[in-house]
């Protein structure tokens, strides 16, 4: 083996062993190059998963869930802010993530690609895409890269203002007329599939690099367990129903089974073939060119 | 130019401020606001400490070659010597 070979594998080691890293330490380039892109996916994610929620921010039914929704939206742009920040100082520039969003090369989460058609699917987003997404999260306080564990605390600690948020729209509108009822339903008819492709193939831990790394610290299927485990119950007490004839419990092991969900499909929807994914880059791209003189005033002013 | 500024705040009176992440901005008058934003606006902290990272000198790395335990808790067991103390006082319970 050579130097380098030894070093790396001090490293895997001690980051396997549950060790945590600095921004100044040494590391090797593939973990710091698996970093960036994961967390750099990550706050793709946060800064478009705004946009589904924006569209109804002048439609919301009252006042009250106007100031709500553009509180949550506030929160989810600041998390876009704050995790740009750690991928800057692995040494990736903010900007350079918003370009290579905006083109298309890099990837955001696929529950972002999808409309927003009705106010029963901003209520299934908020309660159900956010559990889904603070599952993996409060996995990633675990992460052997310190400076993202530490700002997934602030974040995990605000989207637990988001599933409650997103719980009581629902169930307002479960209690309310049938008319709301169905509302409800059908979104989430719409919404179960990507719901069950969001934490992605069932790649088994010791084949995941992000696992082999503790960039995070549970694997998908793992992850995905887990939310049937929690949601699945509180989704069929309220009278919803599930669209997956196969969806059960293993009362035994605890496992559940359900309908295998077409991986080609998520693959196609990440890589900019979702239903909504040309029109939200678009607008990205637009909202970017708009904003742009503000920052040139603001760094022309302070230079 | 930007700077990068860390953010340091105090959660409540009377407690340490805390590291808390860090904000990118031209100048300490937007520095401000995008840490009030950040880390202040639902009152989760009493009071920011905002320093420009070119300003942190970074110490680290304490060997402790002659393992100086005696300047330690661990490094002392009084459990045996108490108990032989308390015998001659004829002070042992039970």
């Amino acid at each position: 083996m050579t130097t380098t070979d030894v070093r790396t594998q001090e490293f895997l080691d001690y980051v396997q062993a549950g060790g945590q890293v600095e921004t100044g330490d040494w590391m090797p380039d593939e973990y710091r190059s698996k970093l960036v892109k994961f967390i750099e996916m990550h706050g793709n994610s946060e800064l478009m998963g705004v946009l589904p929620e924006r569209d109804w921010i002048l439609r919301a039914p009252t006042l009250q869930r106007k100031l709500a929704l553009t509180a949550k939206i506030q929160d989810e742009v600041g998390h876009a802010q704050l995790i740009y920040r750690v991928v800057e100082d692995l040494g990736k520039p903010r900007s350079a993530c918003l370009d290579d969003l905006v083109s298309g090369k890099a990837k955001f989460h696929n529950v972002f690609h999808y409309p927003t058609k009705t106010w029963g699917d901003v209520g299934v987003i908020a309660w159900l895409v956010d559990a889904a997404a603070i599952i993996s999260q409060k996995a990633l306080l675990k992460c052997s890269y310190a400076p993202y564990a530490r700002i997934m605390k602030k974040i995990c600690w605000e989207e637990s203002f988001h599933i409650l948020h997103g719980r009581d729209v629902i169930l307002a509108m479960v209690t309310g007329t049938p008319d709301q009822f169905e509302l409800v339903q059908e979104a989430l008819l719409r919404w179960w599939e990507p719901l069950m492709h969001f934490h992605g193939n069932p790649i088994p831990a010791d084949e995941d690099p992000m696992v082999i790394w503790r960039i995070k610290s549970q694997a998908n299927e793992e992850a995905r367990q887990q939310f049937l485990e929690g949601y699945v119950p509180q989704i069929r007490e309220l009278g919803l129903e599930i669209p997956d004839p196969n969806l059960r419990r293993d009362d035994e092991t605890g496992v559940w089974s359900y309908t295998e969900p077409d991986w080609e499909k998520l693959r196609a929807v990440v890589t900019g073939h979702g239903p909504a994914s040309q029109e939200r880059l678009d607008f990205r791209r637009l909202s970017r060119e708009h904003v742009e003189w503000v920052s040139q005033v603001v760094l022309a002013e302070a230079a | 130019m930007t700077l990068v500024w860390e953010v340091f705040r105090q959660e409540r009176k009377g407690q340490p401020f805390a590291h808390a992440g860090a904000v990118v901005a031209p100048d300490l008058r937007f520095a401000e606001v995008y840490a009030r934003e950040q880390y202040g606006r639902r009152q989760e902290s009493e009071a920011l400490w905002l320093v420009p990272r070119d300003a942190v000198h970074l110490v680290h790395d304490f060997p402790d070659e002659f393992d100086l335990k005696y300047r330690r808790v661990d490094g002392y067991s009084i459990k045996a010597r108490l108990k032989e103390a308390r015998e001659r006082a004829g002070t042992l319970q039970g």
